[in-house]
């Protein structure tokens, strides 16, 4: 039973893409670490840590894919899961700097001195220990989701309403995390990192172990989530995305199924989020802006949503169009990323991997939707699928 | 006081019962000028009070000159003149008639000197001999003066004044100024009760502050009805505030409105999620900056006519872009609504980009036109014009659009088309134009939007961004589809937020509001005012 399921999971090009991102995770840092400075394959501290934030990024993606492409759910709040795994080890990494703050203060971070604080609130009770911590990466995010979720997904809220009410989401908790008061560092968030587990962040070592951890992290959740939509559950779960109501009437319970893959996409982004925060070094309330979820949603779309692996190579790719443009064209590359939104939703609907797995549709699709309004065929807008 | 003094008063004071229109004439103010030449500070002050309670308005310029210190006395008679300076000459003017009496050189006259109190002294003799001011404007002003400054010496004069007052509103208002000059003199315990009455009636912060001022000095027996009267205005206050906080609300909620209900055509209507909503605001603030720019360097008189022209200017240009998106992005991804979200998104960079390359990140200036600037007082608030055409602004606007819906050829078309696409089109309907025209019309209105919005917000390529959110939130609060929904969405999410301002604070306040609008569409997903259907979906 147990190996059938994961057996499931190995399609081929799952496999495919699970072997490349673990060469990676082997291969990257070795070259980084073993071959000297100058050998033509050797590769910077600096590249393998941006390689490293663009992984943790994929497996943003791919969490999104799974509530997005297989579910039919577009969050603008994944972001808010992120953000929220990313201060559970931001503040696991505050509380290793100890008594090497500015300020020498043993017991608090140097910001609640700053804030002329007397003693640690109570949530951040635990973050010194590590597995705490991590559990928090995972727990924090998942019950957020599991909350917000159980209330959207039993009043049925769906569609445009549930996207503008997780970016509402996202908004609010930006602005709570921009307060001082909130006790997570406000405006500055939490930076100044000494150490991990009782490694130097900034060390090359670490940092090649942190590279090689998302990598790993990334091929386990793609394995994940690729057992869970090669599952009978998965199958239900298209069932939900294409005919909600169909499957509702066939005695699902659709919301419980929303929910559960809500909350383990919520985790997956926690992950992200949480291997992100080394890597750069800083997590501030910025995160959770609404424009960055959107900004996740571009990459799932490019690479092609309900492919799994479309998401990561998306993400990959337009992260790595981001750092290039940014540095050689930084004029250019709103205009760069506001074309590329438009010229995927019009001329690759699929996405990259959709387009090359089931050939290209574009002229069919906007076939479709010429003759929807002409008045022919058979897609309602959804003005008229509202009433 | 000096018996002279009261002696004076009562000659004025029959003067005023026997023979108003012309009671100064029997007292001549030129000797008191006279006695000035000699006089040291205190007699001065004294003089000045003589002065004025001859109630003789004639010597007000002459008072006016004395606190400027430009009253003279002349060394051979020590006749008192006021002065100006003529060539190298002075000009003597005669004190009382202000005719001139010749002009002589700087030395043969001494300046009567003048210091801080005595300057006071002569402010408050001028405030009360203007209370006798043929011109009912400035008795008025001098009223209130005395009610913002009250003072025991100002007393006789108020009444000398309201004896004479025939206006009933100037009358009510030295009514005032008398029991509020009354309570710091040393009247009859009586007197001063009905004072107090008549300043508990009058309300205002100014009426708490004098009647908090004189708590502490004031006759035991007087207390209950001072700290009766304080509370009654302190009710009032209060009173005045809630309809102050609701005035802000209407206010941001009216910002709201303009920025959401282009929306409500857009997404409401057309189902479209129009993430490039806030740069069609932004194109339109925008519009206004060239509008006024243009202004500025051809017609500086037409200044004030800036926004005027800037409105239809707005209107097209946003329209246009509208037109041009609809046609050239949106037409293809019509039953796609969550990827029309991510097209429109695409847009919105693009155009902010755009601003950016042409005009810089920076601020730009948009003036306000003179009859947007100030503000005027209504009861106990004060309200500031630029927020009060907002609000007319807005609810015009969206009367407009109403029924534009509702009345017009286009409104009916527009209303077809969104019901029932197939029926509409096979009844003649020319769907793709509609379609085009309508998310048009939803930009243009974004647009106009702008430029009331370029009035009260920084002009830069991020205005639109800031307002994206909170116009969805208002048109999924209000109900999609629904005019009349994001109003009231608008209307109460504004005052809902400046309640939850003062106890709270501005950022938490919104972020209540956030939570209990995630809330509420768990109540009711389809907003407040819900389509009425059974349709179910997918």
């Amino acid at each position: 039973m147990m190996s059938a399921f994961i057996f499931r999971a190995l399609k081929s090009h799952i496999l495919a893409t699970v072997v490349v991102i673990l060469a990676a995770a082997v291969l990257v840092p070795a070259s980084n670490l073993l071959l000297p400075a100058d050998h033509a394959l050797h590769i910077p501290t600096y590249v393998m840590s941006l390689m490293g934030k663009y992984l943790c990024y994929a497996l943003l993606a791919l969490a999104l894919d799974l509530v997005w492409g297989y579910c039919g759910i577009l969050s603008l709040g994944h972001g808010a899961f992120f953000a929220f795994g990313g201060y559970a080890m931001g503040m696991y990494l505050m509380r290793q700097i100890g008594s090497r703050g500015v300020y020498g203060n043993p017991d608090l971070p140097d910001f609640m001195v700053f804030l002329n604080w007397k003693e640690l609130p109570w949530f951040w009770y635990g973050f010194d220990f590590f597995p705490f911590a991590m559990l928090m990466v995972l727990f924090v995010p998942g019950l957020l989701a599991f909350v917000f979720g159980w209330f959207a997904f039993r009043s049925r809220v769906n569609g445009v309403y549930l996207s503008i009410i997780t970016q509402a989401m996202t908004y609010a908790l930006m602005l709570s995390f921009f307060r001082n008061d909130m006790g997570f560092g406000g405006n500055n968030g939490l930076t100044d990192y000494k150490e991990i587990v009782g490694f130097s962040v900034q060390a090359g070592g670490t940092r090649a172990v942190l590279f090689a951890m998302s990598a790993l992290m990334l091929a386990l959740c793609l394995l994940i989530a690729s057992a869970i939509v090669n599952s009978k559950f998965g199958k239900v779960l298209v069932g939900v995305r294409d005919a909600e109501s169909r499957v509702r009437f066939l005695g699902f319970r659709v919301e419980n199924i929303k929910l559960f893959t809500f909350v383990v996409s919520a985790m997956f982004a926690g992950i992200a989020g949480a291997l992100f925060v080394p890597q750069v070094g800083i997590i501030n309330p910025g995160e959770f802006a609404p424009a960055n979820s959107i900004e996740v949603v571009v990459w799932t779309a490019v690479g092609g949503r309900g492919t799994l692996i479309g998401p990561i190579i998306g993400a990959v790719l337009v992260n790595a169009g981001k750092s290039y443009f940014t540095g050689a064209f930084p004029e250019l590359w709103l205009f760069a990323l506001g074309g590329l939104f438009i010229a995927v939703t019009l001329f690759l609907p699929k996405g990259i991997v959709g387009t090359i797995q089931g050939g290209f549709s574009t002229r069919k699709a906007i076939k479709v939707a010429s003759d929807a309004e002409k008045g022919r065929g058979d897609v309602t807008p959804i003005a008229q699928a509202a009433e | 006081m000096t018996t002279r003094h009261f002696f004076r008063i009562l000659i004025t004071l029959l003067a005023f019962a026997f023979a108003a229109p012309t009671f100064a004439q029997g007292n001549d103010p030129k000797p008191l000028f006279d006695q000035l030449a000699d006089a040291n500070f205190n007699d001065a002050e004294k003089l000045v009070g003589q002065i004025a309670a001859t109630g003789d308005t004639r010597v007000v310029p002459a008072l006016n000159a004395f606190a400027e210190g430009d009253l003279y006395f002349r060394k051979s008679d020590k006749a008192v003149f006021a002065a100006k300076a003529a060539a190298s000459q002075l000009e003597l003017i005669d004190p009382v008639t202000g005719e001139s009496a010749g002009q002589v050189a700087k030395g043969a006259v001494t300046k009567i000197k003048v210091n801080n109190n005595l300057r006071r002294a002569i402010r408050a003799a001028l405030g009360g001999l203007t209370l006798m001011s043929p011109d009912r404007g400035a008795r008025l002003a001098a009223a209130d003066a005395i009610l913002r400054s009250p003072s025991a010496e100002a007393l006789e004069l108020v009444e000398a004044a309201l004896a004479k007052e025939s206006d009933r509103a100037v009358k009510a208002r030295m009514q005032e100024a008398r029991a509020v000059s009354l309570l710091s003199s040393d009247r009859s315990v009586e007197e001063k009760r009905a004072a107090i009455e008549t300043i508990g009636k009058l309300g205002g912060r100014d009426a708490l502050g004098i009647l908090n001022s004189v708590s502490s000095s004031i006759d035991a027996s007087l207390k209950p009805d001072l700290e009766a009267a304080i509370a009654s205005i302190q009710n009032e206050q209060q009173l005045w505030d809630m309809a102050q906080n609701v005035w802000y609300g209407l206010s941001l909620g009216s910002v709201l409105l303009l920025a959401a209900i282009g929306l409500a055509i857009t997404f409401g209507v057309m189902g479209i999620i129009n993430m490039a909503h806030g740069e069609m605001v932004m194109l339109g603030a925008y519009s206004t900056f060239v509008v006024q720019q243009v202004i500025r360097e051809n017609a500086p008189g037409l200044f004030d006519w800036s926004l005027a022209i800037a409105l239809p200017v707005a209107f097209l240009v946003t329209g246009a872009v509208g037109l041009v998106i609809e046609r050239g992005v949106i037409r293809f991804l019509y039953g796609r609504p969550l990827e029309t979200l991510l097209a429109t998104w695409g847009i919105s960079l693009i155009l902010q980009q755009g601003i950016r390359t042409i005009f810089g990140p920076t601020n730009q200036e948009v003036g306000n036109p003179s009859w947007m600037s100030g503000s005027f007082p209504l009861g106990g608030m004060t309200i500031t014009w630029n927020r009060m055409w907002i609000v007319v602004f807005s609810l015009s606007i969206f009367v407009g659009l109403l029924l534009l819906m509702k009345r017009s050829a286009f409104g009916l078309q527009m209303r077809a088309v969104t019901q029932n696409r197939r029926m509409a089109s096979s009844m003649g309907i020319r769907t793709p134009w509609v379609d085009a025209f309508t998310f048009a019309l939803g930009s243009g209105i974004a647009g106009i939007a702008g430029v009331a919005l370029s009035q009260i917000d920084n002009v830069s390529p991020n205005l639109g961004q800031s307002y994206i959110i909170d116009s969805f939130m208002v048109v999924v609060f209000g109900g999609v589809g629904n005019l009349w929904g994001t109003l009231v969405g608008a209307l109460s999410l504004g005052i809902l937020n400046k309640f939850l301002e003062p106890s709270v604070g501005a950022v938490l306040g919104k972020i209540l509001v956030l939570v209990l609008i995630i809330l509420f569409i768990q109540k009711r997903p389809r907003g407040l005012f819900a389509l009425k259907g059974r349709a179910i979906e997918a």
